[in-house]
């Protein structure tokens, strides 16, 4: 198989064994280990729970760890390169930080009311803000959404997919005490209004999740909240 | 804050523009059965309150509706935001409005 892979330099090709099952972390980790020991990529659980394995693979942002070849190879051949959107540290490895300090900008911490001396707060799994949270909980921050949103490629300062599903999540927790700043975090020239709904986010998310249902959400409720003049 | 209060505004007056292009559309329709005359349309709008009131309602929700819009245009195409985008929208949205409602009053008086 033919593998392009797109590093600091230049594009380098390289030729690797197809095998069965094998993924395009697989091919990734061949070529370092036998072919080219210099080039950088990162990885660390292999089983699609860490989130750090995530790379452009023929265009489209995936985690590798979890892409067989045998569904995205053309004319057995690979391109594969570092997540878009973000900077390059080197060859396939990108700094993130950017993309977790949109998280803190999102209010993406939660701060709740209560201290340990107090009792458990029972949340009902049948409440609509539970509902809620359940369907965005599940994010690890692997930028794959971010890497396929337009908006953050068209305006760098977007708060991005991940980080405002985030906000969402903690909007509708019971427990939080933050939310009014919340939604002032979430509702500047780089928050959810930039938002064109091309649902590339939803399209990529490997978890299945649905960022564009949250910003949807974070819509509603910031402009409730300035109808209200709570904003 | 102004995010939100520009979003809400595009909201309602898409709502409003989608029922005044389809009345302006089905309007033209119906008009044009049987060929059409500047007289036919002078005729039919010439004093007229009621399509006054509609084609004012329409001019008035595109020139909020469409700067909106050109905002992000503007800013995500040609990077070009701050306060000089914004001085260049008020006048884009003034110039809408000032023109839509010479061509309503045109047909009307």
């Amino acid at each position: 198989m033919r593998v392009l892979v797109k590093r600091s330099s230049a594009v380098q090709e390289f030729e690797v064994p197809r095998h069965p099952s094998q993924t395009v972390l697989d091919v990734v980790t061949y070529i370092q280990r036998k072919l080219d020991p210099t080039l950088a990529y990162r990885y660390a659980c292999r089983v699609g729970m860490c989130g750090s394995c995530a790379m452009t693979v023929n265009g489209v942002p995936r985690w590798t760890c979890r892409t067989h070849v045998d569904k995205v190879a053309h004319d057995d051949s690979l391109q594969i390169g570092p997540l878009k959107n973000l900077p390059v540290i080197r060859d396939l490895v990108t700094d993130m930080r950017e993309f977790f300090n949109k998280w803190a900008r999102a209010k993406g911490q939660f701060e709740g009311a209560r201290t340990r001396h107090d009792d458990f707060e029972e949340i009902s799994p049948e409440t609509r803000n539970r509902e809620a949270v359940d369907a965005g909980i599940e994010c690890i921050g692997c930028a794959v959404c971010y890497s396929a949103c337009d908006v953050v490629a068209a305006n760098p300062a977007y708060l991005g997919p991940a980080a405002l599903n985030r906000a969402w999540t903690l909007l509708n927790d019971v427990r939080e005490k933050e939310n009014s700043e919340r939604l002032r975090a979430v509702a500047g020239d780089a928050g959810c209004h930039a938002c064109h709904t091309h649902m590339d986010c939803t399209e990529r998310c490997p978890k299945h999740l649905s960022p564009t249902a949250a910003i949807a959400g974070l819509k509603r409720a910031t402009a409730k909240a300035a109808l209200k003049g709570e904003l | 804050m102004t995010q939100t209060v520009l979003w809400l505004a595009q909201r309602v007056t898409a709502a409003i523009l989608a029922v005044c292009v389809a009345v302006h559309l089905a309007t033209i329709i119906y008009a044009v059965q049987g060929g059409l005359t500047a007289a036919e349309i002078l005729g039919r709008t010439r004093g007229s309150t009621s399509w006054l009131v509609f084609y004012s309602v329409f001019v008035a929700a595109a020139a909020i509706h469409a700067p909106i819009g050109l905002r992000t245009v503007l800013g995500e195409w040609l990077k070009w935001r701050g306060i000089w985008r914004e001085v260049f929208l008020v006048f884009f949205a003034c110039a809408l409005l000032w023109f839509g409602l010479q061509a309503v009053i045109g047909v009307f008086a």
